[in-house]
């Protein structure tokens, strides 16, 4: 139901053009309007925080789905914004959110300052769900300036910002937005895999070489089984990483989150190879799919932040403890 | 939903949290002075002590009705022992390919004479079964199949030869894939199973095949004439290829399919033991993570064979990307600790190393090789 209603908007209000200019680092209003009309914004809330009370099945494929439209605005962003502001009883997101943690700022006298790395479309937030120590603060937009410029692989805005702000909305930390953004990451990997193997299925299907189509070599089936095994991985990965957030388990996020980024590139060069010269174009649509997986893999902790805290786990748990270790992912 | 369908699987009920515990302790009890080195023998290890142990605390059969001995328990509750069971290093292999998919076969085509006589024994871990499918010109092209069952009055007379049929000289039946009729050209057609008594049939013989790693598990079965009795024809005359596609299902669904290297790693972290750095803590964090994904797409195809569903294109991506990891243990490994492996060693690291080294190779092409699954998976995806 929902999946249907956000398939309809992005069908309508997502088409190549407007992809051409958010690459260009320019907001796309009409779309966002669409967004929180749909009440998309709140989706991962509970009905009793003003949510959808959605199923976890649900909200998984909502997520997937905005990876497989390649969204170019912080959707999923603001969902996990709000879901961590809600529970931590902070004040919901007035349009657009980043979430992010930096432990490195400063509070002296009650003004939080220091600088932000790298938030999505930090100049056209409302809001920032921002994690310094175990407190949670919610940073509006009058609380930052950018302090420098950045830009994703898939050409989005993504400056640090500068915060300078007087707190005046903070709570105990209820999960770590870094969890939280890596979870959504998953999901958005996931479905941007789902439209890179349609799209290699539909290509390899279609484009004629010395007499066949590509697909019926079995080279390049053996390479359609390894993208699909890919997808597998990294639609499980998401939903590994969904539960273990609920639960609050950071082991569960780092694994899940860690075989999504490792399908992310795997998964980008496969189909990319597949594709031939045409995939390494902007002619071709692919590269929305293949610059947004190298874009997300990277983000909300890199690969080591998060190999590292699984690695420590397991190498203290020793041979003895981790089998029971790994079942209890 | 999503391109290929993985559905969640469910969260563990108490009923399967209780079972693990008690299989972790019987286990424990069981396998107390196994070494890591017989650890790695993964489901190769041989024990017919262990598997009627396994019979008497009802650990086989767990999914089949009482009728036949089975305990009439869940996939979820099944791939809790078996999963266990190869993360322990237990030595499974006189029970394994009987109640992973010879018995389940049984189950499925057998007559009720059959399934009365030979199922309760399976699930009391009493009989050890072997595979009877491929030839020495058709492995992985089973259809190829030239072992031949000319039907005589109320016996089959069989010739011809099977290999790499895995304890075939220790084992009590096979299931024997063969033709009841027309030619190897007739391709899928006119094949049947055989149960083949491998201790009481005039005119078989086996010969050991030792393999790279100087190991007797696989053997050839020479057929000459060979008496079987009719009663034990499986399933339908002619069936034969619908049948062994179905066995094949059983056999390439489980977590063997990524555990069999599991006590390398686990001998590879006692070795790390106080190691902090980069290297060592990301490249143990990204296996990890891979192989938690990897037992959840199990458990979801667990989930799907649990509601009849048809889990052969899941299965078989489990196990491409199963075989790999598997596989690749030993690189990452040699990555972070240097040492030579010795298989004669009674140190655990360089025997096990040694173990998983010489039998890696395997890996991808049992149950089906590589090429073939990603055949396999890349028809599920609609091309050819």
């Amino acid at each position: 139901m929902l999946a249907d209603m956000i398939e309809r908007l992005l069908d309508r209000h997502l088409d190549d053009a407007a992809q051409a200019q958010a690459r260009e680092g320019q907001w796309l209003p009409a779309l966002w309007a669409e967004v929180e009309e749909m009440g998309l914004p709140l989706a991962l809330l509970t009905e009793d925080q003003g949510g959808f009370g959605l199923s976890f099945e649900e909200a998984g494929e909502a997520l997937r789905l905005l990876g497989r439209h390649a969204m170019p605005l912080p959707v999923v962003e603001t969902m996990a914004a709000n879901q961590l502001l809600a529970a931590a009883g902070l004040p919901l997101a007035e349009g657009a959110a980043g979430l992010a943690r930096a432990d490195d700022l400063k509070l002296i006298d009650g003004r939080l300052t220091g600088t932000v790395p790298r938030v999505a479309w930090g100049e056209q937030i409302g809001c920032l769900a921002l994690a310094v120590g175990d407190r949670l603060y919610r940073v509006p937009r009058s609380g930052w300036s950018v302090a420098e410029q950045g830009t994703s692989l898939n050409f989005h805005p993504r400056p640090s910002l500068a915060i300078d702000w007087a707190v005046d909305a903070s709570a105990p930390l209820p999960h770590c937005p870094l969890a939280a953004g890596a979870t959504v990451r998953a999901f958005q990997i996931a479905g941007a895999l789902e439209a890179a193997l349609a799209m290699t299925l539909d290509h390899t299907a279609t484009r004629v070489q010395f007499g066949k189509p590509l697909q019926k070599n079995q080279v390049v089936q053996h390479e359609l089984a390894k993208l699909a095994g890919e997808l597998a991985c990294a639609t499980a990965a998401a939903d590994l990483a969904g539960e273990a957030l609920a639960r609050g388990d950071t082991l569960g996020v780092a694994a899940g989150s860690l075989r999504a980024r490792e399908a992310a590139g795997t998964g980008a060069g496969i189909a990319t190879q597949m594709h031939g010269a045409i995939g390494f174009t902007r002619e071709h649509r692919l590269h929305l799919y293949t610059t947004a997986l190298w874009t997300w893999r990277d983000e909300f902790g890199g690969q080591v932040f998060w190999a590292t805290q699984l690695g420590r786990a397991a190498i203290t748990a020793g041979g003895q403890g981790y089998w029971p270790m790994v079942t209890a992912l | 939903m999503s391109a290929i369908p993985f559905p969640a699987p469910p969260a563990d009920s108490p009923e399967v949290v209780a079972l693990r515990t008690q299989f972790r302790a019987f286990l424990h009890q069981q396998l107390g002075d196994r070494t890591p080195r017989q650890r790695s023998d993964n489901w190769y290890g041989f024990s017919r002590d262990f598997s009627r142990a396994m019979g008497h605390a009802g650990y086989l059969g767990m999914t089949w009705p009482k009728q036949y001995g089975g305990h009439e328990r869940s996939a979820f509750e099944r791939a809790v022992i078996v999963e266990e069971s190869l993360a322990s290093g237990a030595p499974v292999g006189a029970h394994w390919i009987a109640d992973r998919q010879s018995g389940p076969s049984i189950l499925k085509f057998g007559t009720d004479e059959q399934k009365d006589t030979i199922l309760p024994r399976i699930a009391a871990g009493e009989l050890a079964f072997g595979i009877g499918m491929s030839e020495p010109d058709s492995g992985s092209d089973l259809a190829a199949t030239r072992t031949k069952a000319v039907r005589d009055g109320d016996l089959y007379r069989v010739t011809g030869t099977k290999v790499w049929t895995s304890f075939a000289h220790e084992a009590d039946y096979v299931i024997l894939f063969c033709r009841t009729s027309g030619t190897p050209a007739d391709r899928h057609q006119g094949t049947s199973q055989l149960l083949v008594n491998l201790k009481d049939t005039p005119g078989l013989t086996i010969r050991p095949i030792i393999d790279l790693a100087g190991q007797h598990h696989f053997n050839e079965m020479h057929f000459e004439d060979a008496i079987v009795p009719a009663k034990y024809l499986l399933g339908k005359e002619g069936d034969g290829w619908n049948q062994v596609m179905s066995e094949l299902a059983f056999e390439r669904s489980g977590p063997e399919r990524f555990l069999s290297s599991i006590e390398l790693m686990l001998q590879l972290l006692n070795m790390l033991k106080g190691r902090d750095d980069d290297a060592a803590l990301a490249t143990i964090g990204r296996l990890t993570a891979q192989l938690a994904v990897l037992r959840r797409l199990s458990r979801s195809v667990a989930a799907m064979l649990q509601d009849k569903q048809d889990a052969a294109l899941q299965a078989s991506i489990v196990k491409d990307v199963g075989a790999v990891w598997e596989q690749t243990l030993p690189d990452f490994a040699r990555q972070l600790v240097d040492a030579e492996p010795d298989p004669r060693s009674a140190a655990a690291y360089a025997g096990v190393l040694a173990n998983i080294v010489h039998n890696a190779p395997s890996w991808s092409l049992r149950g089906g090789t590589r090429e073939i699954l990603r055949g396999i998976i890349a028809r599920g995806l609609g091309t050819r």
